[in-house]
């Protein structure tokens, strides 16, 4: 009772803690340290791949194009058999239907962004029905922007009620928030978003959008797991991470995994969790592991086209 | 200057009733020869060095001993670079390699010097300098010339227009020659890179000094980064990394070791890399230029674009 009682009381998010910005550097400088070698390496590539959104979302997306990612998705290397697949599938809610049906009953999420993503320019209402389209259309996840012109201009009450009624909105699908960092400035803003986001009811935080840069970034995505921490000592409600957006190589992959690790814990490592939104990272992902197990560097042209 | 500044720079220390003298000299600054990928001068990878040494035991330099990690990256810098190299117009390549031997010319003494200290004698050496200068000029010449040359209208029985031209392979892999360590490097890298082909140059081991001049020559030409990249280090080491790498499409070897040979002809398989042994050529004469070097590393494609007969008098557009 007490763990729900606390969820209900909201916070002044004006009084969320401000963060030392070079202390986040210094730390996130120790994270690119570990040696991460052979078999743990190989394990911890296959945990990148099973934690990776696979992400289309351009204007010139076309049903072809998201059936092409879902079959990339279901077959990420036919040549390598025994390789987990990735974690979903995240497109627009045009292309929710399509993906859903591509995907089948393959155990492969369909994530769709909604709220007039990515600027979030439009009217409640519009954000809505957006999303409830998306739902509606079978999305398992929901990937929504907050109104960043509204935040920095210190409407955090209309922020906070936004989110919270895309949630109701979302219904059984999972809520993804992106914060999109880029443009919130500082890494103050981006602790009081994550704070605002968390309260409001999000089930995932998320870095960016992919269509600003700089999209995630390894301080960035601290700020925020240290966040989703606080949370989970303050109401025992455990919240998931999503950096997106500027994550291509394996090595970089694998300096997220241990910070996740080593700030918030094992319990963390798992799709369910902690996710990756990228496009281009699987074939990397996926070029390291052959050479893990061949001792043979690898050439993109071997892989599929992403 | 005055007596008694002179008198500053070196005094007389008595100890133990001898007379030590500590000269005024200053100490050498001497450079560190770093590896050069991307347009980078990065160290190696791997922190380690070796120094090579000449017939008199002097210590030459501390060059960088580079890694498999340190190859890795300039593979993907190469392969970065390829595209635009590849696509430039050939004529603009030409002007590159044109300014690159202008480069060169104007750093001249600093190569002669460097070619000294690894036991040349001066004539050699200026020699050897301008041999180097010269052979960029001469490929700079064949960049927009060897395609007319190795191009051919093919005859066909159907009505198509066939025909084949010959285009770069990708990325290749040189292991430079041992000796003649500037006239060789550049008679290697030339026609490579003159072909639109990007490369990874394993400088020679034991004469490394040149190279990474010859890297800062490259750095100040209007050579896009990426197109060659050279590492310093052992052949023996570095090697199977060269001939085994999936995304290095060629490889060139200069030495006669039949045993690397082999291998390198049986590693290469792995992903049928074009591969050419220069073991037998000597660098500095004539025999060390020619447009067949450049057709090393094209590969040949052929278009089939059909044509349509008009009329029944055999006239065709």
């Amino acid at each position: 009772m007490q763990r729900i009682k606390s969820l209900l009381i909201i916070p002044d998010f004006s009084l969320s803690p401000r963060i030392d910005q070079v202390g986040v550097e210094e730390r996130t400088s120790r994270f690119t340290k570990r040696s991460i070698k052979k078999e743990t390496k190989l394990n911890g590539l296959k945990l990148v791949l099973n934690m990776i959104d696979l992400t289309t979302l351009e204007g010139k997306d076309t049903n072809g194009k998201v059936n092409q990612l879902c079959y990339k998705a279901q077959h990420l290397h036919d040549a390598y058999p025994g390789l987990p697949t990735v974690a979903a599938i995240c497109v627009y809610p045009s292309m929710v239907k399509t993906a859903k049906k591509a995907l089948g009953n393959s155990g492969i999420n369909v994530a769709s962004v909604a709220t007039a993503f990515p600027s979030g320019q439009a009217s409640r209402d519009v954000k809505i029905r957006d999303t409830k389209y998306a739902v509606a259309n079978g999305a398992d996840e929901v990937d929504m922007v907050i109104s960043r012109g509204k935040f920095l201009a210190g409407e955090y009450n209309f922020v906070f009620d936004e989110i919270a009624t895309i949630k109701e909105a979302c219904g059984d699908a999972r809520l993804k928030v992106i914060l999109e960092t880029g443009e919130l400035g500082t890494m103050d803003k981006v602790r009081r978003a994550s704070d605002i986001a968390m309260h409001a009811g999000a089930d995932f935080i998320k870095t960016s959008t992919g269509k600003i840069s700089p999209a995630a970034t390894m301080p960035v995505t601290l700020v925020m797991l240290e966040a989703i921490r606080d949370f989970y000592y303050k109401t025992g409600k455990m919240i998931g991470m999503k950096p997106a957006g500027g994550i291509s190589k394996s090595k970089l992959a694998l300096h997220y995994l241990v910070m996740v690790k080593e700030t918030l814990g094992e319990a963390w490592l798992s799709n369910e969790w902690f996710r990756f939104g990228a496009s281009s990272l699987a074939n990397d992902v996926l070029m390291q592991i052959v050479k893990e197990k061949t001792g043979v560097y690898q050439a993109a042209n071997y892989f599929s086209v992403d | 200057m005055s007596k008694t500044e002179i008198k500053k720079s070196s005094l007389s220390i008595s100890e133990n009733g001898l007379e030590k003298k500590i000269s005024s000299k200053r100490l050498e600054v001497l450079k560190t020869y770093k590896i050069y990928i991307g347009g980078q001068f990065p160290r190696t990878e791997s922190g380690r060095y070796y120094v090579p040494v000449n017939a008199e035991g002097k210590k030459l330099a501390n060059v960088c001993l580079s890694s498999r990690k340190d190859f890795r990256d300039a593979v993907v810098a190469a392969r970065g670079a390829f595209g635009s190299w590849s696509n430039r117009a050939a004529f603009n390549r030409s002007q590159i390699l044109y300014r690159m031997a202008e480069m060169l010319e104007g750093r001249k003494a600093q190569f002669i010097e460097e070619l000294i200290q690894q036991e040349s004698s001066k004539a050699k050496a200026v020699k050897e300098v301008n041999l180097a200068i010269d052979r960029l000029i001469y490929y700079a010449g064949w960049c927009d010339k060897f395609q007319q040359l190795f191009s051919a209208v093919n005859p066909v029985a159907s009505s198509h227009f066939n025909f084949s031209v010959p285009e770069p392979t990708g990325v290749v892999a040189v292991i430079a020659p041992q000796s003649d360590s500037l006239s060789g490097l550049v008679s290697v890298i030339a026609p490579v890179i003159a072909g639109g082909n990007t490369c990874i140059v394993l400088a020679s081991e034991t004469k490394p000094l040149c190279s990474i001049t010859f890297a800062e020559v490259l750095n100040s030409s209007d050579l896009p980064g990426g197109v060659v990249n050279i590492l310093t280090g052992k052949v023996a080491e570095l090697l199977p990394w060269f001939v085994t790498h999936m995304d290095v499409n060629a490889a060139i070897y200069c030495e006669s070791d039949l045993e690397t040979i082999k291998m390198i002809q049986e590693k290469s398989a792995l992903n049928l890399k074009r591969i050419s042994f220069y073991d037998k050529v000597k660098w500095n004469t004539e025999e060390g230029q020619s447009p067949y070097f450049i057709m090393d590393t094209q590969e040949i494609k052929t278009t089939w674009h059909p044509i349509e007969n008009v009329a029944g008098a055999g006239g065709s557009y």
